[in-house]
């Protein structure tokens, strides 16, 4: 729109100098053939016998009628005595002997454009000012100037179409390269924070360098907070490893059975905290990656099958049985990370509230409209009371201090699901158990 | 005898009696038609009528006064703004051109003045719609043993080698006293330094003057002059008993006179008044069928059509006359 | 068990030469890179356990070279980093399995289990009992022409018994040895499984018997 604008004002600007400079032009010309028309008829002055003669020559008034008819006028003074032609036509006031003049008036019901020139010219009365001055009338200046008006106005309208034409091709050509950069970046990983090196018009370059300056900061920041949380987990999980394992070992060490449950007390608290712990930073981490999800292609059945395996040796261990009994082939664009941590704490809650001996069913069948992940044990389910709960919890940014153990596992869960565009449910299957279920839509 | 019509047509329209001198007024159509043309013009009524007819043939609830003047008076009678007149017919170019120059004059525009010669229209002003041109006019008795002169060259050596012959015999305009004689005269001049010599010859042969073209045809049909110069072509031509006259166009220029008609400023009917016009121009330049115009197409190359325009003003200007007539006079009359 | 446990927190690692040792694993301990290295060279070992904050480099850099070696002990990698950030880097360098710290032992040695027979049992796991024989690392225990393959408790409870046969486990004692995270597993827990792997050595010369009051114990007829 400013564009367009702009080009308008322009078109405009371009119209009045047009039309300026014609009608200077087109005054001027008439001027220069009056003043000549006006000095043929002085140059023919001569003072004969104690009187002066004019021979006016034809041409000093055919001259004047062109193409476009003019009416003509014109009056010869002898200082202030008239002499002939048109006694009322206007004259210039003062002006020296040999100067000119050119002034506009109305004479006869038009108006006119009138030359005078004067010159000396000796008498028997001395030297005496001869003033001659030739009237035109305007109209084939009018028409020149309505002509070119319009040739102006083409010009003019012209100028605007060409500069529109001219400011999208050349918005078109500047953006075109601002389009493949806007590609390029955003076709990258969250962690792709290379320099941009896609060749742009020079006019962009700072744009680019200032992208790159930034993209490097960036790289700086979160690296900085990458590294922050990494060693916050590690100073952390260091010495909880130490204690745990100190106890684990001074439990099987000690017979007073009141040690050995404080000890058992004591471990269970170190696993209760570690894994607050693992969720907030995975919270973090998850946070962190759904702002820059990646879109890479996710084998859903080979992932399921791969994060199951890992959990089978902590499920085996408390004679959980886990299964996948349907793998349906399923490919879905998003980060395999997170899905697998999605996956990870959905599994790990059926693990630990699942009864011993109980069996969870890893799920995946495509459909028409999507593709459904679920994981459904044969335990108790989850509580009627609670199903609500659990579902208020999913509220992103919902107070995650307040939320420790499987809450927060199922709001991770959640936010991944929800960011893949999918939908995260909880459910109950009659005579069955609970079931968490992940549906993908077909993207 | 055009003295005695004269004579007549002031007793008949008394009423008339005006700032201007009338010397012939008719009327055509319908008297006290719905629609009324006040015409004035130095063109002879019988000239005029034939033009008229087919105009009343289409507009037959008219009534077209007509006035006939000459061109001194007609210039006078437009700038009397007592008198109303709807068109102004005139051979003189050079007041019909003053008239129109000096905003006396409608603009007319229409497709019938679109679609004439461009010489033929001046400032959508004044319109001219007959070409006449400037003849030499012989009687054949005087040149029975003569060869015709086709141009003024062999006019001049003419007179020059048959002085007796001539002397007393040559006719030609009082420019001082006709407009259309002061016209033929400044354009010949223009035309060629021929002029001058030409005059000088007729003037030592004791030139005869006259006011009119048709007095100098009546005194050459009538073997009173031999020979006249400058006399209208077309007057010629339609003038009776042509075989005692032969006319020339002189083959070196014919200078062409352009009769022309405005629409005064103050027409009571200037609709009518366009109309009028528009039928004139179409008549005139749709095709050249009567004799003049196809016989000027024959010498188009040598026609020295006089030119409408503001240089026509020149010979007007008053220094300007005088000096030419100062030199004419010494040229013709040689005292 | 022989394990290779590079770690350089001094008392971390204390702390876990003493733990497995009390379920009678052997373990070398390296405290950076290099030192890992000579090691590995020269034993054999069934496990490498792998911190990956060393103090003259990362892990990972350990798994590289490792692999480049194509040495085909099996890594865990212990870590205290976060899972989400560091998981795929790990398995894709050629880590066997990972666990994030605090380690839960039970957990490790189900892990390592698991890992030792995906790699496929070897030679000098089987070993013999009575008539039975049984392979360790794959938890198979094959009776006559049967090939039983055990689950994780049972496999840990028939451990238990094989490397101590004749010595009485109380039933506290044995849930101290099953224990898993925070899990309690009750002492009727024990008698179920008990009871599996009497099904599993029917028809041998191996049984578990019961002494009442007392515990359970493995004798070889």
């Amino acid at each position: 729109m400013s564009l367009l604008a702009s080009a308008a004002v322009l078109a405009v600007a371009v119209y009045f100098v047009v039309m300026s400079v014609a009608s200077q032009v087109a005054q001027q010309s008439q001027d220069n053939v009056l003043e000549a028309s006006a000095r043929s008829i002085l140059d023919s002055a001569r003072f004969v016998a104690g009187e002066i003669s004019l021979d006016l020559p034809y041409s000093a008034l055919s001259m004047l009628d062109g193409v476009v008819h003019e009416r003509v006028f014109y009056a010869i003074r002898l200082e202030e005595e008239f002499l002939s032609g048109y006694r009322d036509l206007p004259r210039a006031t003062g002006g020296k002997a040999g100067t000119h003049g050119f002034f506009s008036a109305a004479f006869l019901g038009d108006e006119v454009r009138i030359a005078s020139v004067q010159r000396s010219v000796a008498t028997d009365m001395g030297q005496r000012v001869l003033q001659v001055s030739v009237a035109q009338t305007r109209m084939g200046q009018t028409q020149a100037l309505a002509r070119i008006s319009r040739t102006s106005m083409g010009i003019g309208f012209g100028f605007f179409l060409s500069s529109v034409l001219l400011a999208i091709v050349v918005a078109r050509s500047t953006i075109r390269p601002l389009d493949r950069l806007t590609v390029s970046v955003s076709r990258r990983g969250p962690k792709d924070l290379r320099p941009v090196a896609a060749p742009v018009p020079k006019e962009m370059v700072p744009l680019v360098t200032s992208l790159n300056s930034l993209m490097k900061r960036l790289k700086k920041s979160l690296s900085r907070s990458e590294d922050f949380i990494a060693e916050a987990a590690h100073r952390v999980r260091t010495p909880l490893a130490i204690v745990r394992t100190k106890a684990e070992v001074a439990r099987r060490r000690v017979q007073d059975p009141a040690t050995r449950d404080a000890l058992s007390e004591m471990i269970h608290a170190i696993d209760d905290s570690s894994r607050t712990a693992g969720q907030l930073l995975d919270h973090a981490m998850v946070t962190f990656r759904l702002d820059h999800l990646s879109e890479q292609d996710v084998d859903l059945p080979q992932l399921v099958a791969e994060t199951v395996e890992r959990q089978r040796p902590v499920s085996e261990l408390k004679n959980i049985h886990l299964m996948t009994s349907v793998l349906e082939p399923w490919v879905l664009k998003g980060d395999p990370i997170l899905l697998q941590n999605a996956l990870l704490n959905v599994l790990d809650n059926a693990i630990k509230y699942a009864p011993d001996g109980a069996q969870v069913d890893i799920v995946v069948k495509a459909r028409a409209g999507g593709a459904v992940l679920s994981v459904s044990d044969t335990g108790p389910g989850f509580p009627e009371d609670e199903m609500e709960t659990l579902t208020g919890r999913f509220a992103r940014g919902g107070n995650a201090g307040d939320v420790i153990g499987s809450g927060l596992g199922l709001t991770i869960a959640k936010e991944v699901i929800d960011a893949h565009g999918g939908d995260l449910n909880i459910t109950n299957i009659a005579g069955a158990g609970g079931c968490v279920s992940f549906f993908f839509p077909l993207s | 005898m055009r003295f005695l019509l004269f004579s007549l047509v002031l007793t008949a329209f008394a009423q008339i009696s005006a700032a201007f001198e009338i010397e012939d007024q008719t009327r055509f159509g319908v008297e006290g038609g719905a629609e009324r043309l006040r015409i004035i013009s130095t063109a002879d009524i019988a000239f005029f009528e034939p033009m008229v007819d087919p105009f009343l043939t289409a507009h037959p609830d008219t009534e077209i006064e007509y006035v006939v003047v000459s061109s001194a008076e007609l210039m006078r009678a437009l700038q009397d703004e007592n008198e109303t007149f709807d068109l102004a017919i005139s051979s003189a170019m050079d007041l019909q051109t003053k008239l129109a120059n000096d905003g006396m004059a409608l603009r007319h525009s229409s497709s019938a003045t679109l679609s004439v010669p461009a010489w033929a229209v001046w400032n959508d002003m004044l319109f001219a719609f007959t070409q006449e041109p400037a003849a030499i006019v012989i009687s054949n008795a005087g040149f029975a043993d003569l060869p015709v002169p086709k141009d003024r060259h062999d006019l001049i050596d003419l007179l020059r080698n048959h002085p007796d012959r001539f002397r007393g015999r040559v006719g030609t305009y009082d420019v001082r006293a006709s407009g259309l004689g002061y016209l033929f005269a400044t354009q010949d001049t223009r035309a060629s330094e021929t002029y001058w010599r030409l005059t000088e010859v007729m003037g030592a042969l004791d030139a005869r003057l006259y006011c009119c073209s048709s007095d100098m045809i009546d005194a050459v049909a009538s073997g009173e002059l031999l020979i006249a110069y400058n006399v209208l072509g077309s007057y010629a031509m339609n003038r009776v008993g042509q075989d005692a006259f032969s006319i020339v166009l002189p083959t070196d220029f014919t200078t062409v006179m352009l009769r022309t008609v405005l629409i005064p400023k103050a027409a009571a009917s200037p609709d009518l008044a366009r109309e009028f016009v528009d039928h004139l121009l179409v008549q005139a330049h749709a095709a050249p069928t009567d004799g003049v115009a196809a016989e000027l197409e024959q010498i188009e190359t040598s026609l020295n059509r006089i030119r409408i325009g503001p240089g026509l003003m020149v010979f007007l200007d008053q220094l300007k006359k005088r000096a030419f007539l100062s030199e004419w006079t010494n040229a013709i009359l040689q005292d | 068990m022989r394990f290779l446990l590079i770690e350089d927190n001094q008392k971390l690692a204390e702390a876990v030469m003493d733990r497995l040792g009390l379920d009678g694993h052997v373990v070398d301990h390296a405290a950076d890179l290099q030192t890992a290295w000579d090691f590995a060279a020269v034993s054999g070992y069934d496990l490498i356990l792998l911190d990956i904050n060393l103090p003259d480099g990362d892990g990972r850099s350990f798994l590289s070279r490792h692999r480049q070696a194509k040495m085909r002990t099996p890594v865990i990698v212990l870590t205290a980093r976060s899972e989400v950030s560091d998981r795929v880097g790990i398995l894709d360098l050629g880590a066997d399995d990972y666990m994030v710290k605090p380690i839960d032992f039970a957990e490790l040695e189900a892990r390592c289990r698991a890992v030792l027979r995906r790699r496929g049992g070897e030679a000098q796991n089987q070993i013999s009992l009575g008539n039975l024989g049984f392979d360790s690392h794959s938890g198979v225990l094959t009776n006559g022409d049967r090939d039983i393959q055990l689950r994780t408790r049972e496999l840990r409870l028939f451990e238990i018994f094989a490397k101590s046969p004749g010595q009485i486990f109380s039933k506290s004692a044995l849930v101290e040895r099953l224990i898993f995270h925070e899990d309690d597993i009750s002492e009727n827990a024990i008698e179920v499984y008990v009871g599996r792997l009497r099904r599993h050595l029917q028809g041998s010369s191996v049984r578990i018997t019961t002494l009442r009051g007392l515990g359970y114990k493995l004798e070889i007829a």
